[in-house]
Order: structure tokens, then C-alpha cells, then sequence
């Protein structure tokens, strides 16, 4: 089976975000002067071979946490898991 | 190097400058067990795709370097080098966008805040020296455990004199726990001649070649 998977990861809250700040700070200009607390991240998408959802489930994070997200500053999480058909090759 | 490794060469003819040779290992190599040094060069590794460091620690020669530190071995990181160490974990923290978001190409007052490293060993406490820096991604941040750690164990190598990217505690530069292993986001290799400003790096350089076979000969 193949599972479409989609990933956030993120700073830390520890960690200070320039990039969110800045993106605050911006915001004002353009009427958007009621929000706040503005985090910058990332998310990735890609599809997973696996028997069953929860292999494809555990696998997701294993990978995320090896190599998308340095645990030393990010927080990952697995948005969304769900069964895909494969495309035929072209 | 790494491909997008760009600071190689500069490693390469300060060292020479000095006395020393020096040879590039392409990072394919899984062999660097006949060197004293290794120096992890400056640049963009990988391009620096996904975060700084993070692709290039998986390149065949960092397990080779892994086992050469394990074994005493020097090796020394230098900015995008600093940044695979941390990201292979053979230094702890890690590097973030600088606070400003600007990428920084200027000289900086450092500080020598521990002789514990076969980098600043041969350097007097509290020298302060002057060496360019030229980073984007050259925050140092860890958590609270690991900086009282650091300090603790005199550990912080290098602290910048006036903070210019929001490291914590403003360090520039860390060691391992033996001191052999080494990090810095400064660039000696670019303070070892006078046309270019500033000889600074080679007073780090020159303890660096203590440790060689030919010198020690």
C-alpha cells in the first residue's frame, strides 16, 4: 500500500524565530494589526510503501526526526496519513 | 570538502603558510586515519538544502571522522564545518538563521575564553583576536543543560566580544569534552596574511600544527 503523508516541522518554542518575528512585524502595513504570535515553519510532503498504516505511521517519523527536523531545535509533527493509489507509470 | 564546500583552498595555503601540508579529501574518502589534523571546511555542503549540515553529515567520509575523533584525533569545523559537527553530533547545540536575518561579511572581535582546545591551547586566556566572519546561518543555540555544561567545563573556545547573530551566551566557538574536537564560526583560515587584513588565525592555526608528526619530529 502507498500512504500520502505530510509533515510540519517547526522551531522549537524555546527557540527564537526571526523569520516569524519579521512576518509579524510586517503585518500591521497590510490591516493586519490583530495577529500575533507569528512561528515560521516547514512542511514537507511525500508518499510512503508500507503493509499497514501503522508501519507507514512509524516510518513517517522515524524520518522526520533523523532527518528533516534537527531534534536539538525542531518539533515535528505528522499532519495528515492517508492510503493513496499508486499512478501507473507514464 | 563536500560539493559547496568554498573555504578548502584557503585552509589549504594558510596551513602551508604556516609550515604545515595539507591535502583535500573528498567527502566519498572513508579513510582519514593517516592525517593529524582534519578540518572541516567552510561553504555551502550540499547547498545546504533542508538545513545546514544536515546532508552532509550522512557523506561516507563523516564516519571516518566520527572514528578519528573517537581516537583523539583533531578535527576542526569551521562555519559551514561547525554546523555538519553539530548536525553529526560530535559537537552539541546547533546553528540558526542569524537573529537580524542578515547575512553577516565582516570582521569580528573574538575572545579566548578557554585553553582547553587543541585549537586555542597555545593561545593566552583571554586574548582577543580578530577574524571575518561571513554567515547566515551562524546562531549558536542550545538548551539550558547543555550551555551550563559548556561553561561549566570550559568548553566555550571562542566568545564573540560584541555579539553580532544573537548566539547564546556569545559563543562563537565550542570544543568536545576531550577538546579535540573543535567548532567555530569565525574563519582563521582567512586571517593568515597580512595583503588580505589580519594575521589573527594563525596564532589558532599554529597549535593546530603542534600536533603533527613533522613538527613534533
Amino acid at each position: 500500500m502507498r500512504f500520502a503523508v505530510h509533515l510540519e516541522v517547526r522551531l522549537r518554542p524555546t527557540i527564537a524565530d526571526p523569520e516569524g518575528a519579521t512576518i509579524e512585524r510586517a503585518l500591521p502595513a497590510l490591516g493586519f494589526d490583530d495577529v500575533h504570535r507569528v512561528r515560521a515553519g516547514r512542511s514537507f510532503r511525500l508518499e510512503i510503501e508500507a503493509d499497514d498504516e501503522g508501519t507507514a505511521r512509524r516510518r513517517a517519523s522515524e524520518l522526520a526526526l533523523r532527518l528533516l527536523a534537527n531534534p536539538v531545535m525542531e518539533d515535528t509533527d505528522l499532519l495528515s496519513l492517508t492510503a493513496v493509489a499508486v499512478e501507473p507509470a507514464p | 570538502m563536500f560539493p559547496g564546500s568554498n573555504c578548502e583552498h584557503d585552509v589549504v595555503r594558510a596551513v602551508e603558510s604556516i609550515g604545515g601540508n595539507a591535502e583535500i579529501v573528498w567527502h566519498a574518502a572513508t579513510d582519514v586515519s593517516a592525517f593529524d589534523v582534519v578540518v572541516l571546511p567552510g561553504g555551502f555542503a550540499h547547498g545546504d538544502y533542508l538545513r545546514a549540515g544536515a546532508l552532509a553529515r550522512f557523506a561516507p567520509v563523516m564516519g571516518a571522522v566520527a572514528d578519528f575523533a573517537a581516537s583523539g584525533g583533531a578535527v576542526i569545523g569551521i562555519c559551514n564545518g561547525f554546523q555538519v559537527l553539530t548536525e553529526a553530533g560530535l559537537l552539541p547545540g546547533a546553528l540558526q538563521k542569524n537573529v537580524h536575518l542578515r547575512f553577516l561579511c565582516e570582521p569580528a572581535a573574538l575572545r579566548v575564553d578557554s585553553t582547553r582546545s587543541v585549537l586555542t591551547r597555545r593561545v593566552p586566556l583571554g586574548t582577543e583576536l580578530v577574524l571575518p566572519i561571513n554567515h547566515f546561518v551562524g546562531r549558536f543555540v542550545c538548551d539550558d543543560a547543555t550551555l551550563a555544561e559548556l561553561v561549566a567545563e570550559e568548553r566555550v573556545v571562542l566568545r564573540y566580544v560584541d555579539n553580532p547573530n544573537g548566539s547564546v551566551d556569545d559563543i562563537a566557538g565550542i570544543c568536545n569534552e576531550a577538546g579535540n574536537v573543535v567548532g567555530l564560526m569565525p574563519h582563521p583560515e582567512r586571517a593568515a596574511d597580512r595583503l588580505v587584513g589580519g594575521v589573527d588565525g594563525v596564532l589558532l592555526l599554529t597549535s593546530l600544527l603542534e600536533l603533527s608528526g613533522a613538527a613534533a619530529a
